[in-house]
This record gives structure tokens, sequence and C-alpha cells, in this order.
């Protein structure tokens, strides 16, 4: 379980807090999707929760222990992380830079064994890019590429996952298989933190959607309740339209606020 | 061509393996090539004049240039790593400048050759580390301002080196031109060279290795090499700080070498991939490789055309178009 505690963050000379008084908690078994307009603190918050910043208020907790009096060796068992810009690892291929996903497994082993390549295989193979492991990385597209390190994050196999923008750069059909992964991450017991841009993707895939706003948080709970047409006016200043698909509320955005 | 595996002990060892018989054979041809010939015979003899040459000339200079090639092949490959950058070499920190004019400024106060060592040991060190610490901030070390600031630095050297060069003395100018070039040759009245090269360089051989799973996973960002356990900005801080060493220990001794430093990690990585647990130590062998017969071929040239040829000259000249080559052939293949 991951909790943030009252978390705010503020960059060194700034004016405003990017981040102020963030109460939340990412429990085991759920999908908790960070939502929010550009600029509202998202990627901020999502790397105060990597453990990446230190907050300058407030406190995250990992089962109860301080996130930032975790050693990074140990913290990268318990958090896997894929963060949205990353370099390009041109040379590398889609097979071994999934294999970096075992680096904090290897406890003092010089190579990765069978075990690892196997489980490196399974992450690429859930993530339908298993054509990809034998393919130099800069060699691959944008959602090519994004599908590898997301298998590479699954490969680090730790109770909390987190995701910046998993399906930005992917098709509709990979979009839904990240999805469903994460789904099946939670269903496995894990706890699933992604921060989204697309609201009909929270939708589908999250259990609770936190709503920011200049830093804050302005809603908190299950998509249902949370994303109400008030709110999201205020949110993203546009209007939207609440259309039923099944049971799950479809967002259409279509005009100005 | 096949998509190459993940790094296997097999492909880890056969690599290594064939480098290191590459390492001795070129060894061997170093300590058989010469300005005179050898009488072989005689070597054993104590007091001989074959004995004298082999033992007080030819094995110090071959371990130099061992040892210099290997520490320019393994800093070149992980500063290319640390820095995220394919132009990162081991001189590009402000090394040459710092090295350049540490060295000169000892000649200029009449110092003699340990002065002149310790003189572009010490710049060196000055110019590495301060670079470090310019472009540190908040407790961050920034790659791109490291470049940038190395640059400079570099320049300004350059321009405060010549500046003294115009207010010497022409016998000066030459001896400070003559170290800059460098050579391998030993220096008999430093016997002790070799002995820090081997001390600096496995001293930062032991933390590369160390950090070489690091390094690889540096390759993928800062955010994600926190998110896997490693601290980015320590290990940077750590690593420029080991390598520094060996480097100013190189260039006080041997001067400027180029390409070797920038060319060799590359070749290694066209070959052998991006894996730093084995990059590292096939970069120093390859660095070893290529300095000892880029110095065979200078001791075979100098009786031929008279005079002792910079052997930075050779690794650029031969290394160049060599790379070239392999890189088009490379790229051209996969």
């Amino acid at each position: 379980m991951l909790v943030a505690d009252a978390v705010g963050f503020r960059f060194p000379g700034a004016a405003v807090d990017a981040v102020a008084d963030v109460t939340l908690t990412m429990r085991r078994g759920q999908v908790t999707a960070i939502l929010g307009p550009n600029g509202a603190g998202k990627t901020t918050l999502f790397r105060l929760l990597a453990g990446f910043m230190r907050p300058t208020s407030g406190e995250v907790r990992l089962d109860d222990r301080a996130l930032t009096s975790i050693r990074p060796a140990e913290r990268a068992r318990l958090v896997a992380v894929s963060a949205q810009n990353p370099e390009r690892p041109e040379a590398w291929t889609g097979l071994e830079v999934t294999l970096m996903g075992r680096v904090p497994h290897l406890s003092g082993r010089q190579l990765e064994n069978s075990r690892d390549l196997e489980i490196a295989r399974a992450a690429l193979e859930r993530l339908d890019a298993m054509e990809l492991a034998g393919r130099p990385f800069g060699q691959l597209s944008g959602g090519e590429q994004q599908r590898v390190l997301l298998a590479r994050a699954l490969c680090q196999d730790t109770p909390v996952v987190l995701l910046d923008e998993p399906t930005s750069q992917l098709d509709p059909k990979h979009a839904l298989t990240v999805a469903r992964v994460c789904r099946e991450l939670a269903a496995d017991g894990r706890a699933v933190g992604c921060v989204l841009h697309d609201v009909n993707l929270a939708t589908q895939l999250a259990d609770v959607v936190v709503m920011l706003k200049r830093g804050r948080v302005v809603a908190q709970g299950p998509p249902r309740q949370a994303l109400t047409p008030e709110r999201l006016i205020d949110v993203y200043g546009v209007r939207p339209a609440l259309l039923d698909h099944g049971g799950r509320p479809v967002v259409v955005f279509h005009g100005d606020g | 061509m096949t998509a190459r595996s993940p790094l296997t002990p097999r492909r880890f060892a056969l690599t290594l393996l064939g480098l290191l018989a590459a390492t001795a054979l070129a060894t061997g041809l170093a300590a058989w090539i010469g300005a005179a010939p050898l009488d072989w015979s005689q070597v054993g003899v104590e007091g001989s004049n074959a004995a004298a040459v082999l033992w007080d000339q030819r094995v110090p200079r071959i371990l130099t240039a061992l040892l210099a090639g290997a520490i320019l092949g393994m800093s070149g490959a992980a500063l290319q790593g640390l820095l995220r950058n394919d132009l990162a070499e081991p001189f590009i920190l402000g090394v040459s400048g710092g090295a350049g004019l540490g060295s000169a400024l000892a000649t200029v106060l009449g110092l003699a050759s340990l002065g002149e060592l310790l003189g572009g040991f010490g710049g060196a060190l000055v110019a590495l580390l301060g670079v470090t610490a310019l472009a540190t901030r908040h407790g961050r070390v920034r790659p791109l301002d490291m470049l940038l600031i190395g640059v400079i630095v570099n320049a300004f050297a350059g321009a405060a080196l010549l500046l003294m060069q115009a207010l010497v003395d022409a016998a000066t100018v030459q001896r400070i031109l003559l170290r800059l070039m460098g050579s391998l040759s030993a220096d008999p009245t430093q016997p002790w060279v070799p002995y820090v090269l081997a001390g600096t360089a496995g001293l930062a051989a032991v933390v590369l290795a160390r950090s070489a799973q690091a390094l690889n996973v540096l390759s993928l960002g800062d955010d994600t090499a926190r998110s896997l356990g490693v601290a980015p900005d320590r290990l940077r801080l750590l690593l420029f700080v080991v390598v520094s060493l060996p480097i100013g220990a190189a260039v006080a001794a041997t001067g400027m070498i180029g390409f070797v430093g920038l060319i060799v990690p590359h070749a290694v990585r066209l070959v052998a991939g991006p894996d730093h647990r084995l990059l590292l130590p096939a970069s120093a062998l390859g660095g070893a490789l290529v300095l000892v017969l880029a110095d065979t071929l200078v001791r075979g040239l100098e009786p031929v055309i008279g005079t002792e040829l910079p052997v930075g000259i050779v690794t650029a000249l031969l290394g160049g178009p060599l790379f070239i080559a392999l890189l088009r052939r490379t790229s051209g293949g996969g």
C-alpha cells in the first residue's frame, strides 16, 4: 500500500507549490489513476510517489515506512516505475532492455540466469512485444519502444507498479492490452498507479481516480462518482457529454466551458 | 545477421579470451621489434647489452603502452556511458588543457622531469575535478553542462598555454611541445611510472567492475535508473573521481594520445554490444592492444625514417579510417 500523506512539493525558487496537500492511498488489488490537465502537477506527484524526489512537506509511505528512508536497492524490489521520458538506449535489443528490470533481483550475481530470461520473455509476451526482443531499441517506433519499456517495468516483478502515461504512444489495440495488463496486475494483488491523460482509459481501467487541478486533489473516488460533468468542466475547462457504454461512463468533450 | 542474445558467460569469456590472445601476440611482437636487432641468446645474461635493451627499454615501454592503452579504452567507455554521449573521451573534460598547462608550467619554472610529471598529473586532476564541481548544482551532476564546461576549460587552457609559449625562449617552447606530443619511451630517471599507471588503473578497474550493471541501467535515463536502485548523481561523482586518477597519470606520463579512448569503446560496442559488463574489460584490452601495436609501428619505423613519430599521430592516422570502415560495414550489414 502506497500512501501520500499531505504531500507537498515546491521547486526551488518557485512562488507556489507544484503539488500541495495531496493525500491519497494506492491499495493492493486496485488500479489508481491520476488525472488532470497539462501542468496540474501529475508528473511531479508521480515522481514523489516513486521516491525520486523528497516532498517539501508531508510524507509518502510504503506499507507504513517512509519511502525516502528505504534504501534505493530495496525500493527497487518494491516499486517498479515506468517513467515518461527515458533515454533511448539505441544499441540495446528489446530483450536486453527488458532484462534490466531484473537488476534489483540479481543480488550480487553478475549475469542474469535462465529464470531471469524466462521472466523477461514472459513480460514481452504479455505486452505483445515478443517480436521486438531481438531488434535494436533505436530501430523501434515510439509505440514499440513504449511497450518494451513497460515490459521492463513488469519484469521487475514488484508489489507496487507506477506507470506515467503508459499508453501515450500506443495504437488502440495495444492501449487495450496495457489496460488489461494493469487489471491483471491488480488482480495479482499489486497496487497499480497510472498517470493518465485519457479520461476514458481511466474509466475503463481504474478502481479509483484522483483528479488534480493546480497541484491539488479536487476529486477522489470510483470513476462514476469522481467524474461528474461539473467537475470535468471545472478541471478541464471544456464541456463534456457523459455517455453510457455498457455501464461504463464515456466522456466526450465537445465545446468550451 | 542473427539478433544478438543477451550477455552469456560464453560470449563474455570468448570475447575477452580472444582479445587477451591478440594482446599477448602483439606484446610478443613488440618485444621482438625495435631500432636495433636483439641477440636473444644474450637477454638472460646479466650486464649484457641485449639484456639492458630488453629489460631497461623495451619492457618498461611495452608495459607503459599496455597500461596507458587500457586506461584510455576503459575510461573512454566509462565516460561515454556516464555522460550518455558518444563523443565523450578521456580528454574531453578539460583534461588535455589542464595536463598541458600544468606540465608546461613546471617546464617554465625550470623543474626537471619529475616536476613536469607531477605538474601534468596535478593539472589533469584539477581540471577534471574542477569541471565536475562546476557542473554540479544541488548535488546533481549535469552531464551536458559537464561537456560544455570541459570544452571551454580545454580552450581556455589552450590559450593560456599559447600565451605562456609566447613569453618564453625558443628552447623552452621546444621542450613544452615535445612533452605535449607525448611518447611512450621509458624515462630512466622515473622507473616507477608503470607502477603508478598500474595502481591507479587497478583501482578504477575494481570500482568500474562493480558499477558495470549500474552503467547499463543509466542508459535508460536517470529516473528509470533510480527506480532500479541506482543513485545516478552519486554514481557519476564516484566514477568521475575514480577514473580521473588513471587518466591524469596516463596523460602526465605519455602525453595526449588521442583517438584510442574515443574509438576503441565504439569499435568494441559494434562487435560485442553495449553491455558494460563486457564493454569495460573489452575496451581495456582493446586499448592496450591498439596502443602496443601503434607503438610497435612507431619503433619499427624509427630506423627507416630516422625519427620517432609521436604515437598519437599513428593512432589518429590509422585509427580514424579503420574505424569509419568498421562503422560503415556494421551499420550496412545490420
